[in-house]
């Protein structure tokens, strides 16, 4: 790892003031990722904040009904809350089904959010790439791009994000709450991560100066229809090829509301609120299921190695969808 | 002749709490745990096998809870209760756990080992596990070159009945 002076932050604003005084600073917070990254040399922050001492550790009931997860709070101790396992199983499920025990016991819900891509050139200095290097060129677009991304695509970048607890976050509509030199605001998931067009190395609407100090969950969890179906190499511990997070709400066999969230396919977590309500006031069908899974991959394109994530995905939805409308939670 | 040298941000001391003593080092924020622990305590029972949390070799428990050593800073454990394999043993006596790796040949050349010791016991503090398949999902930080798995996840299966922790 390059040298870098390191503090504590003892609150939000100290880290806020502390990341807009310093050069080339981070936050730092489970370092699962970013630790990984700099003994690669792929970041190089000069200055580490460490954000684990400050507040927003707890998981409580917000005034709208709903959860307020701290931005500090283990990707394990969010998983095995009893709140969030009881209302929104589907969030406990997509956490669990990524990474492994030693890694979700330090790994923060803020970390997790901002973790960056695993598209291979990305980690490797000796290749060009955009997102590490911009202007450098994209070596995944002709090279080896089995793992990346087939909707949302630009000519400069076709990494995937590889969250699978954001995955969870965007079906269940959550929103990021973030305090910054300039105030707090609050960003819908669906407008957190980006799209690469142009700017690939930027990741999340998230300002240098931003720090996330909470995840809002809305009242509705879908606690009785869900699945966080996540397609991989091997059964535990690898990232998704696909993964789909569903959830249905049910009238009988009637669909009054389906949220269906993509993962491995996009620089960001894709949702199509637009396909959803072609399945609303439906007979959950298999047939309404694949119209429904073609709507959601259509404009999708395939780089060559990853072609066949097209077909996989529209399956992958049909699947999860049957498995949350029968409630076999799988993953 | 030009020197190419930068200065370097100073150590600092840090005190780490390692199997019940308080040991206070000289170094720099960007030194690992594990770095801490191996070169800096010569504590080498933890091992590093890829550095990169891919692993589970340097698997350390702290305030109970298994992490990867490697991908934690050292500054950042202070005043955390951080058990090594070394400090597993009491009084002449090898942990339940240690005893079952062996009772249960759960090894080959042993390089994962101390790594999985402290994950069943962070396993066993987790209390999730319910099931054989559980086990093995739960147990997937670990991973074991010599594929002594079969008899791993025995001494995982049976530490879970016994429950007990230390
Ligand atoms: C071997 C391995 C396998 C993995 N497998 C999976 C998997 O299958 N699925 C999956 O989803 N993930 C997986 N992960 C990734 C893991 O989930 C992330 O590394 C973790 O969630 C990051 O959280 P952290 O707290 O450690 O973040 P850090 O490494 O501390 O930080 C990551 C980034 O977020 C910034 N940051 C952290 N907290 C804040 C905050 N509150 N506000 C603003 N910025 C902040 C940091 O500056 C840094 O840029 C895997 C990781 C490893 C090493
Ligand atoms: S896909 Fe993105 S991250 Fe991968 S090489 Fe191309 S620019 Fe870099
Ligand atoms: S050395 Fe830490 S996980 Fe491999
Ligand atoms: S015993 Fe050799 S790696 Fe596990």
């Amino acid at each position: 790892m390059r040298p870098f002076t390191y503090t504590k932050a003892a609150d939000v604003n100290a880290a806020v003031q502390e990341v807009s005084t310093h050069e080339g600073a981070k936050f730092i917070a489970g370092g699962t990722n970013l630790l990984d990254l700099m003994k690669i040399d792929v970041m190089r922050p000069a200055h580490l904040i460490d954000v684990t001492h400050i507040a927003h550790k707890t998981i409580e009931e917000n005034d709208k009904g709903g959860l307020r997860i701290g931005a500090l709070v283990t990707n394990n101790d969010t998983a095995y809350n009893e709140l969030v396992e009881k209302r929104y199983p589907l969030l406990s499920h997509a956490i669990l089904a990524g990474a492994t025990a030693q890694l979700r016991n330090v790994a923060t819900d803020g970390g997790n959010l901002l973790q960056r891509t695993r598209c291979y050139y990305f980690y490797d200095t000796a290749t060009p790439c955009n997102k590490r290097e911009p202007g450098s060129g994209c070596s995944a677009i002709k090279g080896y791009n089995r793992d990346l991304a087939i909707l949302g695509t630009s000519e400069h970048c076709i990494a995937t994000h590889p969250s699978d607890m954001a995955v969870a976050l965007a079906a269940l509509d959550a929103s990021i709450h973030v305090t910054g030199k300039d105030g707090e605001r609050t960003i819908p998931i669906l407008d957190f991560h980006r799209l690469p067009g142009d700017t690939p190395h930027i990741d999340t609407n998230l300002k240098e100066d931003e720090l996330i100090t909470s995840i809002d969950l809305p009242a509705k969890g879908f606690p009785e229809h869900y699945t966080y179906l996540k397609l991989r190499d091997r059964a535990s511990y690898a990232f998704a090829l696909v993964s789909v997070a569903a959830a249905l709400e049910l009238d009988g066999t009637t669909i009054k509301e389906a949220r269906i969230a993509l993962g491995g396919v996009a620089h960001k977590p894709w949702r199509k609120p637009e396909a959803e309500a072609i399945l609303q006031g439906k007979a959950a069908t298999t047939e309404n299921f694949r119209e429904v899974a073609e709507a959601y991959l259509e404009g999708a394109k395939g780089y060559g190695d990853n072609d066949f994530k097209i077909e996989l995905a529209k399956r992958a939805i049909v699947r999860a969808l049957e498995q949350a409308l029968k409630m076999e939670a799988a993953s | 002749m030009e020197k190419n040298t930068v200065e370097l941000p100073p150590t600092s001391s840090v005190t780490l709490r390692v199997n019940g003593l308080s040991r206070q080092l000289n170094i720099a924020p960007w030194t690992t745990l594990l770095d801490a622990l191996r070169e800096h305590l010569h504590l080498s029972g933890t091992k590093k096998g890829c550095d990169h949390g891919q692993c589970g070799a340097c698997t350390v428990l702290v305030d109970g809870k298994r992490i990867n050593s490697c991908l934690s800073l050292a500054v950042m454990q202070q005043d955390k209760k951080i058990t090594t394999i070394e400090g597993l043993a009491k009084e002449g006596e090898l942990h339940p756990v240690q005893q079952a790796f062996i009772d249960h040949d759960a090894f080959q050349c042993g390089y994962c080992t101390p790594g999985q010791i402290c994950s069943v016991i962070g396993l066993v503090n987790e209390g999730k596990a319910k099931t054989m398949d559980d086990i093995r999902d739960l147990m997937s930080g670990n991973v074991c070159r010599c594929g002594a798995y079969v008899n791993i996840v025995k001494v995982a299966q049976e530490a879970l009945e016994r429950g007990e922790i230390r």
